[in-house]
């Protein structure tokens, strides 16, 4: 099953590292993994999307807490939380096909952030179904490029 | 007062009571050197690799209960350092490694003698450090010493560059605590785990006490014979825990596992209630994982959460140190009836008649079991032995019935041939009371032989028991069980001069051929409490350890000396090491 793991660790030099050696070392799968500061500067908060079954996920999970940077680990998917992934995606845009893409964008209430002679660079933000939603219906026209940050989320509760 | 960085490394060194470094100079650390060089408290030994040095730190460690520290350069200091850094990981040792670096401008240049040493070491180190700045030295050290001394103890790196040992800054204040939001190790079990734990123990009636590594390094010794007592169970022991439990104890059932009793390891395998206790079930033990204790319940008390569910599903997992875990159990314990296990005493006694560890003699050769009874005898039970990796460390781990904790010290995680050598050195400098012997073999020992120069410099006086069979012995075991004897590489054509060797280092080497001498030998040995003493004692060459669980069999389908000569395996086990 897919998990959404979250991470709040010290804002180290080499944190990262630590972390994806881990997943590596222990032969962990990552589909994405994404990873800024908070508010507060000396934390991080990273979030990894991994895909196994119960016992690979509490494994991750307890291997995440012995590394000595980090403070915290949710597995968001446990509980009811929120996630969001970004998409930017250019796309090849020329007078027979811009009507179908305008059409697709308002579809799934995506953004032009760029324009240009002949091409858009569209924003999305959603979960990731979405995202591949909007990429498939996006098939039949010239992509080339995309770009999308991974999934980062949030625990509804007040407290996590 | 303004100090160095160097100076400040090394004040706080003292401020952590450390008392022996063992390292290696070189361009990076030569201002620590200088600072070393300048006071009195800090006694530095130097070795003759950076293996050796960590190996050293290890066995002292090991031996004292206290951090081990290693002092290297920075290059291919630190890269010798990584067999020795990585054996303490995964016998989770504590251990304080400090690497000199190139100048911080330098870093990521390629410069001379550059490597990631952060990089290189992070999967083999509870944590690591690369100090940017020279305010960051003392607390830098004081976390090094609380992450590697507290929890699941471990190595730890702290990698400095030279600039940073050279710039100066006003003397700090050496704190006396550490605090970290992201490290708060557990220390005491959840109360409600420890009654159910309590419940399933008075209910068992076959149950088994299997205690690990965890015990003696949690110097949870006296708790775990405590517990077992009150409860009058069977108990068994891993590699790492020998001695934790005193092995002339009635309860004691012998090491299981791999190389285990016929009765402890059925035992596991019967048993409705296993009681784990600082272990992990690591691959040597369960044998094949499918077949590990079909019919128990399993009990799992240890510090790491992650060593928890991890190769067994258990049933009360308690996550805590060991010792304070068995002291919430002897209390939860007190008074309280078990169930009858008289029949399962009978039933382990008829396992135990069996006499798994009976050999055979034979005119004219040495058994190699036969030389560690006679060090037994001859050390009254009351030696450190340290050991290397191969049969000669299986033998010992059997024939040497170890009464106390941290008397047993060989590489159990790891498996490092070289590592017996270096690490008795450690433990004779951390228990020079005591006698000291390296059980190895001509394979392993010539790993390391350049410590032998170490230890004349240092006048650690250690008794080397070479088991000499010719041969890269658990390499020809293997070969004959489940290679048809095709003996690739296991024999070496061109020993050394083991007796020569020894007498060119400055020491005594006696060679031993033939049985009747052993014992004099031996006792000759021992009484040059002064000198270190080679024994090139050859044994029998095609003798092999038993009994054994071959790769891929269960704990029941042991085979034992003398009745199953010939092992075979199926291709599932032929897949495992
Ligand atoms: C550094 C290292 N290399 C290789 C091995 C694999 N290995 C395990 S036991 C062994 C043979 C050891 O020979 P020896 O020291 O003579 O001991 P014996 O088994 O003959 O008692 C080898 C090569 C190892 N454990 N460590
Ligand atoms: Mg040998």
């Amino acid at each position: 099953m897919r998990h959404i793991i979250s991470v709040l660790l010290e804002n180290e030099a080499g944190a990262l590292s630590r972390v994806a050696g881990l997943f590596s070392a222990r032969g962990f799968n990552i589909e994405s993994l994404t990873v800024a500061a908070t508010n507060d500067l000396t934390l991080s908060r990273m979030t990894i999307v991994s895909v196994g079954n119960d016992n690979i996920i509490e494994q991750i999970v307890k291997q995440l807490y012995k590394l000595i940077d980090v403070v915290k680990v949710t597995d968001l998917t446990a509980t009811e939380h929120i996630e969001r992934e970004l998409l930017l995606v250019k796309i090849d845009v020329n007078q027979n096909t811009q009507a179908d893409i305008d059409k697709k964008i308002d579809e799934f209430s995506a953004k032009i952030v760029d324009v240009s002679e002949d091409t858009y660079i569209i924003e999305l933000a959603g979960q990731s179904k979405k995202i591949n939603d909007f990429l498939d219906s996006l098939g039949a026209f010239k992509i080339l490029e995309v770009s999308r940050t991974g999934v980062t989320g949030v625990c509804q509760r007040r407290e996590s | 007062m303004k100090l160095n960085g160097a100076q400040i490394l090394v004040k706080s060194l003292k401020n952590e009571s450390v008392e022996h470094i063992f390292g290696y100079p070189g361009g990076a650390v030569l201002h620590i050197y200088d600072a070393l060089d300048a006071q009195n408290d800090i006694m530095h030994i130097l070795v003759r690799h950076e293996q050796g040095a960590a190996h050293a730190a290890d066995g002292y460690a090991r031996a004292s209960g206290k951090v081990g520290v290693v002092l290297v350069t920075s290059g291919p200091g630190i890269t010798n350092a990584v067999t020795g850094i990585a054996t303490a990981y995964m016998d989770s040792i504590p251990m304080v490694v400090i690497s000199g670096q190139v100048p911080s401008p330098l870093i990521g240049n390629d410069a001379f003698q550059e490597v990631d040493a952060v990089g290189i070491t992070r999967s083999c180190v509870k944590h690591n450090f690369l100090i940017k700045d020279i305010d960051q030295i003392a607390s830098t050290v004081k976390k090094a010493f609380h992450i590697a001394s507290t929890g699941r103890p471990g190595p730890v790196l702290i990698d400095i560059p030279k600039d940073i040992t050279i710039a100066q800054t006003q003397e700090p204040t050496y704190s006396g605590v550490v605090d970290m939001r992201s490290y708060q190790p557990i220390v005491d079990g959840e109360p409600e785990q420890i009654t159910r734990a309590a419940e399933l123990i008075l209910s068992s009636k076959q149950p088994i006490i299997y205690a690990g590594g965890g015990c003696v390094i949690g110097n949870a010794d006296q708790e775990l014979r405590e517990f077992t007592r009150q409860l009058n169970f069977p108990i068994t022991q891993t590699l790492m825990g020998l001695g934790a439990y005193p092995a002339n104890d009635e309860l004691f059932l012998g090491m299981l596992g791999m190389h285990g009793t016929y009765e402890a390891n059925m035992s596991m395998h019967d048993s409705d209630c296993v009681i784990a206790v600082g272990a992990r079930f690591d691959d040597r033990i369960t044998a094949n994982i499918d077949k590990f204790c079909p019919t128990a319940k399993i009990i799992h008390i240890d510090i790491d959460p992650s060593s928890i569910g991890k190769n067994v599903a258990v049933d009360v997992a308690i996550v805590g140190e060991v010792k304070s875990v068995l002291q919430d159990l002897i209390t939860a314990l007190k008074d309280k009836k078990t169930a009858d296990i008289s029949t399962w005493w009978s039933q382990i006694k008829q396992w135990r008649s069996v006499d798994s560890l009976a050999y055979q003699t034979k005119e004219g050769v040495i058994k190699p079991q036969t030389v560690i009874e006679t060090l037994y005898e001859v050390t009254n039970g009351k030696a450190i032995v340290t050991s290397d990796v191969g049969q000669h460390q299986m033998w010992a781990a059997q024939y040497y019935h170890f009464d106390e904790p941290r008397r047993w010290i060989n590489s159990g995680g790891l498996g490092t041939m070289g590592f017996g050598l270096p690490a008795a050195m450690g433990a004779k400098l951390a228990k020079p009371e005591m006698d000291v012997a390296c059980v190895t073999g001509e394979g392993s020992i010539q790993m390391m032989t350049q410590e032998l120069s170490t230890m004349l410099q240092y006048n650690t006086p250690v008794k080397i028991i070479n088991l000499n069979n010719g041969y890269l012995g658990m390499v020809r075991q293997w070969q004959e069980f489940f290679y048809e004897k095709r003996y690739a590489m296991s024999y070496m054509e061109a020993l050394p001069d083991f007796v020569k060797l020894a007498e060119s280092y400055g020491h005594i080497g006696i060679k031993v051929e033939k049985s009747a001498d052993l014992k004099d030998a031996m006792i000759e040995a021992f009484k040059q409490k002064d000198r270190t003493v080679f024994l090139d004692i050859i044994t029998d060459p095609n003798e092999n350890v038993f009994p054994m669980i071959p790769s891929g069999a269960g704990h029941n389908e042991m085979l034992l000396a003398g009745r199953d000569e010939m092992a075979s395996i199926n291709d599932e086990g032929l897949n495992l090491v």
